[in-house]
C-alpha cells in the first residue's frame, strides 16, 4: 500500500492505496464518487474524464498513486453550491444527452474544451490563423468522447450555447 | 411562467431525469454501494472452443491476495440446465454458467474469481489455468452452408418465410433483373455501460442492481436459472446506461454475480469488461443476403425474393429477420421471402437495434436503388411509383401509413433533384454524391401495467417496472400523466426499474413508450374517473378539473384534494392489452433518408456530409426527446453502413475486434449536421396515445442512403458491409 | 495486474539509484497492457517528475524533454511554427484526452495495437516469443507490407514517431551506467526479424532523456492520416513528407510512412529517385512504386500497397503545387 494525498474537487484526501489501483477507482471505490464512469478502461471511450490540474484526462489509464499532490474535478466537481454549470445546464436544455452514462465524461471533456481554446491550443483541424469555436472544432475535440446514443449533435449545441456563440 | 397542463404531450420538455444525469448522481448498476462492501468478481474466459475442460487449475488464484473464492464448474452452487424449460422464451430460460466441463464458445466463463478488490480479482484470474480439449466448430455460417435448416421461428415476424405469387414467372418476364448478393458484418450493440450486475442474498431472497432493459423476464429468468421462486427476485434498475437489445435478457455477468453472492454470502459485483462484451454479450450475427428483383420497362416491381443465411448460436434461439422489409416496403406481383440459419458454436446472437430492418434495409434499399438506376427511373420516383395499396404481402390494410409524404417532404427539404452521373460531382479532391433510401420499422405494442397514487398533497406518484435505457420514458411518462390527470409535470414523479412495481415488457422493439404509456393512459383515466365521482358526491359536478398544489379546481371553485381523498390518498391500476389494437392491420414506422458523402478521390476514404430524415412515427410524445432518438439512431446508420464489424478469427471463433479502437462506433467528429424531420400525426388504430415506435426507426434507412450516396460519388457498388475504402481504391474514377 | 514495486525518478542523474524496472511516464499504454497482462513488470519507474519536461531551443537543435506531453509539443509556437508535420501529427493522434497524459518518450516507445498481441489467448510471438504469429493467416487488415517477417507482420502505431523520422530527430537517451546515447528515431525501432518481441534498440534500463529536432527543417512539410474514423482511430497509412522546393527542384527530400511496418518507414528509395528533381506526377508514382517494389499484403492489408503510394503521390502534389490534376 502506498500513501497518497490529493485533492478532489476541493476536498483534500489522504488514504493508502494499492499502487494498481487506476485514478477512476480511486475516485469511484476509495473515495465513493460514483459520477465518472467505467466505459471501456481502456482509454477508448472517454467516460472516465477527468480534469486534473487543468487538463482533461482518462482516468482510468492513470495510475492513482502518480497523482500526489494533483487538483482533480470530476463531474461532481463541476457544479457549485448546487448550482449547475452553464455547460449542465445547456445539456439539459439542448438535450445533449440519452441515457446519460458518458455524460460525466462529456461535461468534464467540454468544461476542458472551453478552457483549452480560450488559451489557444490547437487541434488537428486547427488552420494557421488561430483557434476558433467552430462546429468543427467541437466534434473533432469532443471526438474522445464515445455516446452510444449519438447525442453528438446536441452536445455541440450544448458546448456552442455556453460558448456564447450562437450561430 | 406558469405551465400550461392542457397541453403537456408531444412538448419539447426538458428531460426529467436531466439534472440527475448531469450531476453523476443517477445511479446506475455498477454505481450501487452496499453497506459492508462489494466483493468484485472477474471472468476467466475460455481460451479456445468448442470443447472440453480437460484441466483447471485454481490453486494459484486461490492463494493470491484477497481472493474471497474462485467459482468453477466443480465448485458453483446448484442451477437448472441451461436452456429449461424449453417452452419458455430465450429472455426467461435458464441462463446457467459454469454448468459444466463443456464449453460452448470462445471466451465462454470457466470461472470467477472473486475478490476483495478488483485489481485482486483482476489478477487473481490471471492465474487460473485452464486447458480446453476442442473439437471441431462451425463458426461461419458461409463456411457451412450444407447446414442451413429453416429456424422454427423468426424474430419479429409471423411467418419465417413468405412466397406471394409466381416469382419464377414474374422475374423471368421483366424487363430489368438484378441478381445480387451482400455480406452484412457481425456487430456490437455496445453501449456505453458494459453489463454489470452488483447481487446479495437477504436470506432466500436475491437483490440484484443490474444493467437491464426488460425487468420481469430477468427476474423469470433468475428464478429458472437458480431454481427459485419469481417472489423471491427482487431487481432494482433505475438506469440502464444503453441497451439497443443488448440488455433485453441476462447475460454471464448476472447469474455469476448471483452464484458467487451465494457462494460468498456477500454482496459481490461482477461487470464484464469491454473485452468480456464481444464473447459475454450478444451480438448480431454476419449475414448473406441475396436479392433477385425484376422489374418491367416502366419500373414498376414484378418479382422480389429476398433470401437471408446466418449463424444461431447453438442452443440458443434466435433468427434475425432481414427480410422482414422487403415484405412490407413496396408493391410487387411476387415476393418470396425466406431465412436460413446454420448453429454455430459462437456466443449469443440476438437483437441488436432495429433486428431485421437495420440490415434488411441496407441491402433492400441499395437494391431497390441499382433496379431504379437500371430502368433508368429516379429513385425517388421509383418508390413512388411502387407504393402499395395495402399491406403486400400479408394483404392487411394499413394502420396508418404516410411514406409518400415522407419521401415528398424529405426530397423537397433535401433539394433532391435527381441524380447525376456516378464520378462526375467533385469538390477539390472530394467525389460528391447523393442517395436516399426509405425507413420502415414494424410498430408493435406489449402488454403492460401501471399504477398511479395520488396524496392529497396533490403528488402523483406512477411505477412501472418499464425501464428508461436513454429513451426518455421517465419523462414521456411525466407528460403523460401530467395531460391526462390536468396537472403540473412537476408534481408527477415516475418511478421505473424496479420489480416489485406493475409488469411491462421493458424497452425494446421500439414498444416501450406506446406500451408503458399506454397503460400509465389508463391508470391515470382511471384516477381521473375516481376523482371525479369524489368530486360528484361532494357535490362538485365538473366535466373537467385541474389539479395543482394539492387542490382541484373545477366550475371556478377550489377544493382541498385532502378533502377529497383523505390522508390514504387515491390510487389506480392500468394497463394495455395488444389484442384489442391494430387488429388485422399492418402497422408500420415510415421515414425516408437522403444522405451527401464525400469520398477521397486518392485514398477512398468516405465521410458523411449530410444526412436527412423524415419520419412518421404517430403521434410524438415528447419533439425533442424524439428527434434525439431519431438522430441517434441516424448515427447507428452511419456506422452500420461505413463502420461496425466485428470481425471474427474463422480458424478460432474468436472475435479479434474486442474493443473500442478495433470496433469502431462513429465519434463526433464523423458526424455531421443532422436533419431531422417528424411528420405529426396521430395513428389512432396503434394503442391508445396514438403514438409508434421510433427508438429504431432512424436506424432503418440511413445506412443505404449512404451506401447509394457513395455509388453515386465513385460509380462504385459495393455489396458489403461496412463499406470501407479498400472496397472502392481500385476501383474510384481517374480524376 | 501483477502487483510491483513504485518508484519516481527524481533526475536522470538518479538513474543508477532506482531498481531497474519499467519507465512510466504517461501511462496510456503501458497501464493497458498491464492491465492485460500483456506487460508484467515487477518495478514501475515514474519518470514523469523528473524535470524532463522542457522544450529548449539550443542554436543547433530544438530538445524536446521526453516527458513534454503531446499537447504541449504539439501546442509549443516554436514546433508549430517550424515544424508542422510534427504538431500535425501529434493532434492527428488519439484524442486531446490522451495527448495531455501521453509523452514523447512515451509516444515513441508504445507497443503495436496488433489484436493478436492483445489477445492472450491467441499466438504472438512479439508478446511470447516462439508461440507463433496468427496474425500472418488471420485479419490482418492492419498489418505491415514493408520490412516484415515470418514471425510478426505487427506495425508500429504512433503518428508523432513518423514525423519525427521524416524530420531526421535524434533520440538523446541516458543508461544507467550514466553514460549518453545518441540513436536518430529512424534507427530507434527494428525491424521483427526473429526477435519481435524486441520493438527497439534500447538497452535494459536506458532512458530516453529527450528527442532532439535539428534547425532549420525544410520548409515544405506535410502530414496526412488515413483512417477509418475522422478522429480517434489508428492509421490505415500515414505519411510525413518534409522537403525544400529551390529553383523549382526538389530538396532535402524525406518521406516517412506509419502503418506500414513495424518502424517508421523512410521511404529512402523514392526520396533518391526524387531528390534534385523538377516535380512531375508521372515521377511520384514511379518513385513510389520503386519504394513499394518489396512490399508484401497478407491478404486484408494487400490495399496498402495501392493506398501507400497513393497517399504520397497526392500529398507531393499539393506540396509542390502540382494540383490534383
Amino acid at each position: 500500500m502506498y500513501p497518497l494525498m490529493l485533492t478532489v474537487n476541493g476536498t483534500v484526501h489522504d488514504v493508502e492505496i494499492d499502487p494498481r489501483r487506476s485514478l477512476l477507482d480511486l475516485v469511484r471505490e476509495t473515495l465513493g464518487l460514483k459520477g465518472p464512469k467505467k466505459g471501456c478502461d481502456h482509454g477508448q471511450c472517454g467516460a472516465c474524464t477527468m480534469i486534473v490540474n487543468g487538463r482533461r484526462i482518462n482516468s482510468c489509464l492513470s495510475l492513482a498513486v502518480t497523482h500526489e499532490g494533483d487538483t482533480v474535478i470530476t463531474v461532481e466537481g463541476l457544479s457549485e453550491a448546487g448550482e449547475l454549470h452553464p455547460l449542465q445546464q445547456a445539456f439539459i436544455d439542448k438535450d445533449a444527452l440519452q441515457c446519460g452514462f458518458c455524460t460525466p465524461g462529456q461535461l468534464c471533456s467540454a468544461a476542458a474544451l472551453v478552457d483549452e481554446i480560450r488559451e489557444g491550443l490547437p487541434s488537428v483541424v486547427t488552420g494557421e490563423v488561430g483557434v476558433a469555436m467552430t462546429n468543427e472544432e467541437i466534434r473533432e475535440r469532443m471526438s474522445g468522447n464515445l455516446c452510444r446514443c449519438g447525442a453528438y449533435n446536441n452536445i455541440v449545441e450544448a458546448i456552442r450555447t455556453v460558448s456564447g456563440d450562437k450561430r | 411562467m406558469e405551465q400550461s397542463t392542457s397541453k403537456i404531450i408531444g412538448e419539447p420538455m426538458n428531460r426529467v431525469d436531466g439534472p440527475a444525469k448531469v450531476t453523476g448522481r443517477a445511479e446506475y448498476a455498477g454505481d450501487h454501494q452496499v453497506e459492508g462492501g462489494i466483493a468484485e468478481g472477474f471472468i476467466v474466459e475460455a481460451p479456445a472452443a468448442p470443447g472440453k475442460i480437460v484441466a483447471l487449475d485454481v490453486a494459484d488464484a486461490e492463494a493470491a491476495d484477497g481472493v474471497v473464492s474462485v467459482l468453477t464448474y466443480k465448485t458453483v452452487p446448484q442451477q437448472k440446465p441451461y436452456g429449461s424449460p424449453e417452452d419458455e422464451g430465450r429472455f426467461t430460460q435458464s441462463h446457467a454458467v459454469l454448468e459444466n466441463d463443456r464449453v460452448r464458445h470462445f471466451g465462454e466463463p470457466v470461472a470467477l474469481v472473486v475478490a476483495e478488490t478488483l485489481e485482486q480479482a483482476r489478477y487473481a484470474a490471471s492465474l487460473v489455468r485452464v486447458e480446453i480439449e476442442t473439437e471441431e466448430g462451425v463458426f461461419n455460417a458461409l463456411d457451412h452452408k450444407d447446414q442451413a435448416e429453416k429456424p422454427d421461428s423468426v424474430d419479429g415476424l409471423d411467418e419465417v418465410d413468405t412466397q406471394d405469387g409466381d416469382f419464377e414467372t414474374q422475374f423471368s418476364q421483366s424487363t430489368h433483373k438484378l441478381e445480387v448478393s451482400y455480406l452484412t458484418g457481425a456487430q456490437h450493440a455496445s453501449a456505453m455501460e458494459p453489463h454489470v450486475t452488483v447481487a446479495q442474498w437477504d436470506g432466500e431472497t436475491l437483490i440484484v442492481h443490474m444493467a437491464i432493459q426488460i425487468v420481469a423476464s430477468a427476474v423469470s429468468a433468475y428464478a429458472n436459472t437458480l431454481g427459485i421462486d419469481e417472489a423471491n427476485v427482487r431487481i432494482i434498475s433505475p438506469f440502464t446506461g444503453g441497451g439497443f437489445g443488448s440488455k433485453l435478457g441476462v447475460h454471464n455477468e448476472a447469474i455469476l454475480a448471483a452464484l458467487a453472492a451465494k457462494q460468498c454470502g456477500k454482496a459481490v459485483r461482477v461487470a464484464q469488461t469491454r473485452r468480456n462484451l464481444f464473447a459475454n454479450g450478444p451480438h448480431r450475427s454476419r449475414h448473406l443476403q441475396e436479392l433477385k428483383l425484376g422489374a418491367d420497362a416502366s419500373g414498376k416491381l414484378r418479382a422480389v425474393r429476398h433470401s437471408s443465411l446466418a449463424s444461431m448460436a447453438r442452443n440458443y434461439p434466435f433468427a434475425e429477420a432481414p427480410a422482414s422489409p422487403t415484405r412490407a416496403s413496396y408493391a410487387a406481383d411476387a415476393i418470396h421471402t425466406f431465412h436460413r440459419m446454420v448453429k454455430a458454436d459462437i456466443p449469443k446472437v440476438d437483437s441488436m437495434r432495429a433486428p431485421g430492418e437495420a440490415i434488411g434495409t441496407l441491402t433492400y434499399e441499395t437494391a431497390i436503388d441499382e433496379l431504379a438506376e437500371m430502368c433508368g427511373v429516379d429513385p425517388v420516383e421509383f418508390r413512388i411509383l411502387n407504393e402499395p395499396t395495402q399491406d403486400p404481402t400479408s394483404g392487411h390494410a394499413f394502420a396508418d401509413r404516410r411514406l409518400l409524404d415522407c419521401i415528398r417532404t424529405g426530397a423537397a427539404k433535401f433539394g433532391w433533384s435527381g441524380r447525376v452521373k456516378p464520378g462526375s460531382r467533385m469538390a477539390g479532391r472530394k467525389l460528391v454524391g447523393r442517395g436516399m433510401a426509405v425507413a420502415i420499422r414494424p410498430n408493435t405494442l406489449s402488454p403492460a401495467q401501471a399504477e398511479v397514487k395520488l396524496a392529497a398533497d396533490g403528488r402523483l406518484v406512477a411505477r412501472l417496472d418499464m425501464t428508461d435505457i436513454g429513451t426518455g420514458t421517465y419523462t414521456i411518462l411525466t407528460q403523460i400523466a401530467a395531460e391526462t390527470l390536468s396537472m403540473p409535470a412537476s408534481q408527477v414523479l415516475v418511478q421505473l426499474g424496479d420489480s416489485r412495481f406493475p409488469e411491462t415488457a421493458g424497452s425494446g422493439g421500439s414498444f416501450g413508450a406506446s406500451s408503458s404509456g399506454s397503460a400509465l393512459l389508463d391508470a391515470c383515466a382511471k384516477l381521473k374517473s375516481a376523482l371525479s365521482e369524489r368530486l360528484t358526491e361532494s357535490g362538485v359536478s365538473a366535466n373537467a378539473f385541474a389539479m395543482k398544489d394539492g387542490r382541484v379546481l373545477a366550475n371556478g371553485k377550489r377544493i382541498e384534494l385532502a378533502d377529497l381523498i383523505g390522508a390514504e390518498g387515491l390510487s389506480a391500476d392500468g394497463a394495455v392489452d395488444p389484442d384489442n389494437h391494430a387488429k388485422g392491420q399492418a402497422d408500420y414506422s415510415y421515414g425516408v433518408q437522403f444522405a451527401e458523402v464525400e469520398v477521397d478521390a486518392d485514398t477512398g476514404e468516405i465521410r458523411v456530409r449530410r444526412l436527412l430524415g423524415v419520419f412518421d412515427a404517430g403521434r410524438i410524445l415528447n419533439r425533442k426527446t424524439a428527434r434525439s432518438q431519431l438522430m441517434g439512431g441516424m448515427i447507428f446508420g452511419i456506422g452500420g453502413a461505413l463502420l461496425e464489424e466485428s470481425l471474427m478469427d474463422d480458424r478460432f471463433g474468436s472475435f479479434m475486434t474486442r474493443d473500442f479502437a478495433e470496433y469502431h462506433i462513429a465519434v463526433n467528429r464523423d458526424v455531421p449536421d443532422l436533419e431531422v424531420h417528424i411528420l405529426d400525426g396521430y395513428s389512432e388504430h396503434s394503442n391508445p396515445l396514438g403514438s409508434k415506435g421510433i427508438g429504431e426507426l432512424g436506424i432503418c434507412g440511413a445506412g443505404p442512403a449512404i451506401a447509394n450516396a457513395v455509388h453515386e460519388a465513385t460509380g462504385v457498388r459495393v455489396r458489403k458491409f461496412p463499406v470501407h475504402m479498400e472496397d472502392l481504391l481500385d476501383r474510384l474514377p481517374a480524376v | 495486474m501483477k502487483p510491483f514495486d513504485y518508484q519516481r525518478l527524481e533526475t536522470p542523474e538518479h538513474l543508477g539509484h532506482v531498481e531497474a524496472g519499467r519507465f512510466l511516464g504517461g501511462g496510456t499504454n503501458l497501464i493497458d497492457l498491464m492491465k492485460h497482462q500483456i506487460e508484467t513488470p515487477d518495478v514501475l519507474v515514474d519518470v514523469t517528475r523528473a524535470g524532463m519536461d522542457r522544450i529548449e531551443e539550443r542554436g543547433d537543435a530544438v530538445l524536446i524533454g521526453s516527458q513534454v506531453s503531446n499537447t504541449d509539443l504539439a501546442s509549443h509556437p516554436l514546433i508549430r511554427r517550424d515544424y508542422p508535420v510534427l504538431s500535425s501529427a501529434l493532434l492527428s493522434g488519439a484524442t486531446q484526452q490522451l495527448r495531455n497524459k501521453a509523452t514523447t518518450g512515451g509516444n515513441l516507445l508504445q507497443r503495436t495495437r496488433c489484436q493478436y498481441f492483445y489477445d492472450t489467448a491467441r499466438a504472438c510471438n512479439k508478446r511470447e516469443p516462439g508461440s507463433g504469429c496468427d496474425a500472418l493467416d488471420g485479419l490482418n487488415r492492419f498489418h505491415a507490407i514493408l520490412g516484415a517477417s515470418e514471425n510478426c507482420i505487427a506495425v508500429h502505431p504512433s503518428d508523432m514517431a513518423v514525423a519525427m523520422a521524416a524530420l531526421g530527430a535524434v533520440v538523446v537517451t541516458r543508461k544507467r551506467d550514466g553514460t549518453e546515447g545518441r540513436i536518430p528515431v529512424t534507427e530507434l525501432h527494428r525491424l521483427p526479424g526473429d526477435r519481435p518481441d524486441l520493438d527497439h534498440v534500447l538497452d535494459e534500463g536506458e532512458l530516453i532523456v529527450a528527442v532532439e529536432l535539428p534547425a532549420s527543417p525544410p520548409r515544405l512539410q506535410s502530414y496526412r492520416k488515413v483512417r477509418d474514423r475522422s478522429s480517434y482511430a489508428f492509421a490505415v497509412v500515414s505519411a510525413a513528407i518534409a522537403l525544400d522546393l529551390e529553383d523549382g527542384h526538389m530538396r532535402n527530400l524525406r518521406i516517412a510512412l506509419g502503418g506500414v511496418a513495424h518502424k517508421p518507414w523512410r521511404a529512402t528509395k523514392a526520396e533518391a529517385m526524387l531528390e534534385g528533381k523538377m516535380p512531375e506526377a508521372a515521377l511520384f508514382m514511379e518513385a513510389l512504386e520503386q519504394e513499394m517494389a518489396d512490399a508484401e499484403g497478407h491478404g486484408h492489408n494487400d490495399f496498402k500497397k495501392i493506398l501507400a503510394p497513393r497517399v504520397v503521390v497526392a500529398m507531393l502534389r499539393e506540396l509542390t503545387g502540382l494540383g490534383g490534376n
